[in-house]
């Protein structure tokens, strides 16, 4: 008599996610989704302060192989109350650098579940999903939901203005 | 040989909100559970409290008494988890509700054109008359709300 073969175990689509709290919350990222992890005060001397009317959740702006980042509070992000910040997040693909209270822990997602379609709202740019770990709910943020283009856009000729204020302080209001 | 015909009749969920019953299809109702553990997270999307853990589902939690009573509910018993349909998929929603529902049949009387998009229409039961709730109005979703036409479309669905 032949045995039947054994069946295969399905292989399981697993994604390692940092488990980080901003504003209190906590939040899952993609660890790929991750560059580098440093912390606030090994950061602060390479950023400058920069102010963009109307966007509150963006008050520094690091220049990194080339490229201008902009340091996004995560608390003031998602609208939760201010936390003091202990890491920053540089954002692997993005112009956004993400500042957080600090790590939880590291897990391994196995099943993302999308957005109910019932959140309609911002949120439907700010996360990817949602996963289950240990019978909690975690919602697993996108990285380029950070900053929009427009806000993006907005911060570059900020910073431009601020330049050209620097360079030629007579020319109050410069523009890009 | 006598035989009975029940024209019309539909069965529904009546659920109580506060001091009010309100009445669902029975279509759309997949279970009444015992409140569970809320999920809170940020999110910009009225009358979603958060999200709860069923059956490996992550189901949102929408408050629908504030629209109805205009008040939010202060005890809850249950939630009713109901099927929302959305253009091109339908989800689970939890509705919290106040005391115990029921299933019932009766005949409905299609809305009004006075009446609010979130009513499918009008049953009439034990003296009541009671509130038929179009649910794919009622709860939040990234669709305008319906036009009069898929309003007409999902009452004729009903019947």
């Amino acid at each position: 008599m032949r045995l039947a073969p054994p069946t295969k175990a399905k292989s399981m689509r697993t994604e390692q996610i940092i488990l980080f709290r901003a504003g209190g919350q906590l939040l899952a990222i993609s660890s790929a989704s991750v560059q580098e992890v440093r912390s606030v005060d090994s950061f602060a001397g390479s950023a400058t302060e920069i102010s963009a009317p109307g966007l509150r959740k963006v008050r520094h702006s690091v220049v990194r192989n080339n490229e201008m980042l902009y340091v996004v509070n995560g608390a003031i992000h998602f609208g939760l109350p201010i936390t003091p910040a202990a890491l920053v997040f540089v954002l692997r693909k993005t112009r956004t650098v993400l500042l957080v209270d600090g790590i939880e822990n590291m897990s391994t997602m196995t099943h993302l579940q999308a957005l109910p379609r019932a959140f309609c709202h911002e949120e439907r740019q700010w996360y990817r999903g949602l996963t289950a770990l240990d019978q909690s709910v975690v919602p697993v943020v996108k990285p380029e939901g950070f900053l929009t283009n427009e806000e993006i856009a907005q911060l570059d000729a900020a910073v431009l203005a601020s330049v050209a204020a620097a360079t030629d302080p007579s020319a109050p209001g410069a523009q890009p | 040989m006598t035989l009975t015909v029940e024209h019309d009749l539909q069965s529904f969920v009546l659920l109580r909100l506060g001091e009010r019953r309100f009445a669902v299809s029975a279509k759309h109702i997949a279970e009444l559970v015992a409140p569970s553990r809320i999920f809170r997270f940020p999110h910009k999307t009225p009358k979603i409290e958060g999200v709860i853990l069923r059956r490996g589902r992550i189901v949102p939690v929408c408050d629908v008494a504030e629209r109805l009573l205009g008040k939010r509910l202060t005890s809850r018993r249950f939630y009713l988890i109901a099927v929302r349909h959305y253009a091109s998929a339908s989800e689970w929603m939890a509705l919290p509700v106040t005391g115990e529902c029921e299933l019932i049949n009766a005949e409905i009387t299609p809305a009004g054109e006075s009446d609010a998009p979130h009513v499918a229409g009008w049953i009439s039961y034990s003296g009541d008359v009671i509130e038929v709730l179009n649910l794919d109005a009622l709860t939040p979703g990234p669709e305008a709300l319906p036009s009069p036409e898929n309003l007409l479309e999902t009452q004729e669905a009903m019947r």
